[in-house]
């Protein structure tokens, strides 16, 4: 039988996975928008961007909040250290993230283009990822410590330590790369080429960073925390999947053909490398403070967690199916004829 | 030094949460009336009522933006600001807040497809029906959200131990003994305000513009709205007391400035408190109290004087609790008024002075909403979790709320305001009127199509 905090963290990963690959694509986007407005290639970009991002932005959003609120449910104690530990950062993301939301909405319900709009919603689309990638780095531990009852961030080592800089850039380029490599996908079913060409080319141009930042963040890890870098290392056939997909993925991109497919292999891509990095991490959620066990909370609350989560699943499912025959799948809607 | 601190903590959240319930109400309140108009437009065959439903739909998406930032903010609030209460109080409580999550991405799918797909469907009902998982969906969430706050008020399915809550049964949490009486008040308020604030802005152009078909309607139907839910509001508000009358005398005697136990107790409406805590220039109705709290006009009402010198509610809260009240019972004369000058042919319903009390209601049922709000957030107090948790200890030790307060005024004003400009330009440039031209030409278009 396994036990529900393993099926809890399990979930919650998958969800934090979901939460990577829709909000890539959303705050991507958001970049080459406005990349693209600077360059005066808006014209090709932006009918295609809005047509996708319009229905889900709000599904993106709530991705995340799903992921911190389960995560403190699941394990209040996270909500103690990080909670005490992000109080700066942890609100500065959440103004950031207030300030993209509703300018987005603002920009696309409510007025015509304006180029501050823009500006605010590309220039948060790469702050965001960035500012969330360090409690990743934090779980790591030695930058949050307990003192005398009190838990404090240490901001002079986080700030001067190269493993938090390399998974910052690692974000940032990675949100680039699944952006651009989903973005080919949609305009090629779309069947506009102009938009097409654009974005293989900004896909292509973002895959090679991807995987240097993901090597160099690697190299990093294995000096910061021995632990987590050698467990990685014996899953090191999932790391093996994560590049073969990756190599898959660049050559259908180059050879421009099965769009859909390069887009899937960028999926299984971080797919792989995101579980060994969560798996390698196993049994900490904060090292040495918090372990899946000693943070979990009440056996009945964990069985009712789990429980609401597959009644909640049934319910979404179903209508996620509905949005994507809708906005996503249906070639009409895709194309702008409806 | 500690109490400055805690002092910001409340701060910090009292502003989030003050700011995300003008969302959060317009959230729950407005798809209902959405879906009023567009099921009236249907049956009727009348475009003014699709239109209505379109235009709210319009203006909602903007609001709804805002609402999800801020709740998103407040989310992340509870744990930054307040770690220790959700280290202690998540093992209880998890369950309604990850509900919420459910219920509210369950109301953003379906309003993206509602949004977008006007005219996909061939028979009209098949659209409306994407109103319900809205409306579902978003009083869902007020009742989760509503019941986390019961829990705070009334904390049960748990055992205390040595500081730490177990035996936990997260139902019997969910379903404290505040719950029911306080997501009735909630939602029944929450629909009140939604059909304040359109029956409001329609009698604003009325009074601005004059009297056009579409706007007669949309008053009328909105005021129809607004009587049955300040009835309703008024029945949830008396629930509310006898609720607190039993389980939370401290709480009611606040309110009501009863200081000491006894039977056949006054209401006392308004007034102040002098040097020796008498209560001076105050209206006094005779065995009210007992009357509102019991339904028995000899019954015994607890006083302040049975519960110790810390353990006490703010005394102000009194005002809080009377304003709320009074503006409650203001808004139900208005809509009887309005329904009585309907039936009574001498009298024109859109009379100046009507029109102008109905705009009104609108910021006063809001103003409702926040009163409300903060006496039930205030009352509580000293505890975060009543009897168990008090709210120095639940807040974070960290000094730079302080700072992050004046951050979180600053990002409230600028979307306030940015939202108050987007919907300004959103309506103006397109009125109903014109709208309406569009819609009719678009129609002789089409038949001539297909004739």
């Amino acid at each position: 039988m396994i036990s529900y905090e393993l099926i809890g963290i399990s979930v919650l990963w998958l969800f934090l996975y979901g939460y990577l690959i829709v909000a890539s694509i959303d705050y991507g986007a958001g970049f080459f928008a406005f990349y693209a407005r600077l360059t005066k290639q808006d014209h090709l970009l932006n009918r295609l961007i809005s047509r996708y991002l319009s229905p889900v932005w709000e599904i993106t959003n709530v991705f995340f909040v799903f992921f911190f609120v389960g995560i403190v449910g699941f394990f209040p104690d996270t909500a103690y250290y990080y909670g005490s530990a992000l109080l700066v950062p942890g609100s500065i993301a959440v103004i950031l993230l207030a300030i993209r939301g509703s300018f987005y909405a603002f920009e696309s319900y409510g007025s015509k283009e304006n180029i501050v709009y823009l500006f605010l919603y590309g220039a948060t689309g790469l702050l965001i990822p960035a500012s969330l990638s360090v409690a990743l780095t934090l779980s790591e531990g030695g930058f949050i410590v307990e003192e005398g009852g009190a838990v404090s961030l240490e901001y002079l080592s986080l700030m001067t330590s190269p493993l938090s800089w390399s998974i910052v850039a690692l974000a940032i380029v990675s949100v680039l790369f699944i952006s651009g490599s989903f973005l080919s996908y949609y305009a090629s079913r779309a069947d506009d080429q102009p938009a097409l060409k654009l974005m293989r080319t900004y896909a292509l141009f973002w895959s090679m960073p991807t995987i240097i930042a993901a090597l160099t963040a690697f190299i990093y890890l294995s000096q910061h925390n021995e632990r987590h870098f050698q467990n990685m290392m014996d899953l090191w056939w999932l790391l093996a999947l994560s590049v073969g997909f990756f190599m898959i993925s660049v050559w259908l991109l180059y050879s421009g053909r099965r769009y859909g497919l390069a887009f899937i292999c960028v999926m299984l891509q971080f797919f792989c490398a995101f579980f060994a990095y969560g798996i390698g991490q196993y049994p900490y959620i904060l090292d040495p403070y918090i372990t899946i066990q000693s943070g979990a909370t009440h056996e009945s609350m964990g069985v009712a967690l789990v429980i609401a989560f597959i009644g909640g699943l049934c319910l979404l499912i179903p209508s996620l199916i509905l949005v994507f025959r809708l906005f996503l799948f249906d070639a009409d809607y895709v194309k702008g004829k409806k | 030094m500690v109490v400055d601190t805690v002092l910001w903590s409340r701060w910090l959240t009292g502003l989030t949460l003050a700011f995300h319930v003008i969302f959060a109400t317009v959230g729950v309140g407005v798809p209902l009336m959405i879906a009023i108009a567009e099921f009236v437009g249907i049956r009727k065959k009348d475009s003014h009522y699709i239109l209505m439903a379109k235009r709210w739909t319009r203006g909602f998406v903007i609001s709804v933006a805002v609402g999800v930032v801020t709740g998103t903010a407040i989310a992340l609030q509870l744990a930054l600001v307040w770690p220790n209460f959700m280290q202690l109080a998540g093992n209880v409580i998890a369950l309604p807040l990850f509900m919420e999550v459910f219920a509210f991405f369950f109301e953003a799918i379906f309003l993206g497809i509602y949004l977008y797909t006007w005219d996909r469907f061939r028979n009209p009902y098949v659209h409306w029906l994407l109103t319900l998982p809205i409306v579902a969906g978003a009083s869902m969430s007020a009742f989760f959200i509503t019941s986390v706050n019961g829990f705070m008020n009334q904390p049960d399915g748990f055992v205390m131990e040595a500081g730490h809550f177990t035996a936990v049964d997260p139902l019997q949490a969910m379903f404290n003994a505040a719950t029911p009486s306080k997501v009735f008040h909630v939602l029944s308020s929450a629909y009140l305000t939604g059909a304040a604030l359109l029956a409001g802005i329609a009698a604003y152009i009325i009074l601005r513009k004059g009297a056009s078909a579409y706007y007669k309607k949309a008053l009328k139907l909105m005021m129809g709205v607004v009587l049955v839910f300040s009835l309703l509001t008024t029945i949830a508000g008396d629930m509310s007391a006898k609720f607190l009358a039993e389980h939370q005398p401290e709480k009611l005697a606040a309110a009501e400035w009863h200081f000491e136990t006894e039977r056949g107790a006054d209401l006392i409406l308004l007034g102040w408190l002098n040097a020796e805590q008498k209560v001076m220039g105050a209206l006094h109705i005779p065995k009210a109290l007992s009357f509102l709290a019991f339904g028995d006009f000899n019954a015994e009402v607890k006083g302040l004087e049975e519960f110790p010198l810390d353990e006490r509610p703010p005394l102000l809260v009194h005002y809080l609790f009377d304003m709320m009240a009074g503006i409650g019972f203001v808004m139900l004369g208005v809509a009887f008024l309005y329904f009585l000058f309907v039936m009574w042919k001498k009298r024109n319903e859109l009379n100046k002075w009507l029109l102008r009390a109905i705009v009104l209601s609108a910021p006063l049922a809001f103003l409702g909403v926040e009163l409300g709000w903060f006496y039930a957030e205030v009352g509580r107090q000293p505890w975060i979790i009543r009897g168990y948790m008090r709210v120095e200890e639940a807040a974070t030790s960290s000094p730079n709320v302080r700072i992050l307060f004046f951050l979180f005024l600053l990002l409230y004003i600028v979307l306030g305001v940015m939202c108050i400009f987007v919907l300004r330009r959103l309506f103006r440039n397109k009125p109903a009127e014109a709208e309406l031209e569009e819609l009719s030409k678009e129609k002789q278009i089409h038949s001539m199509e297909k004739g």
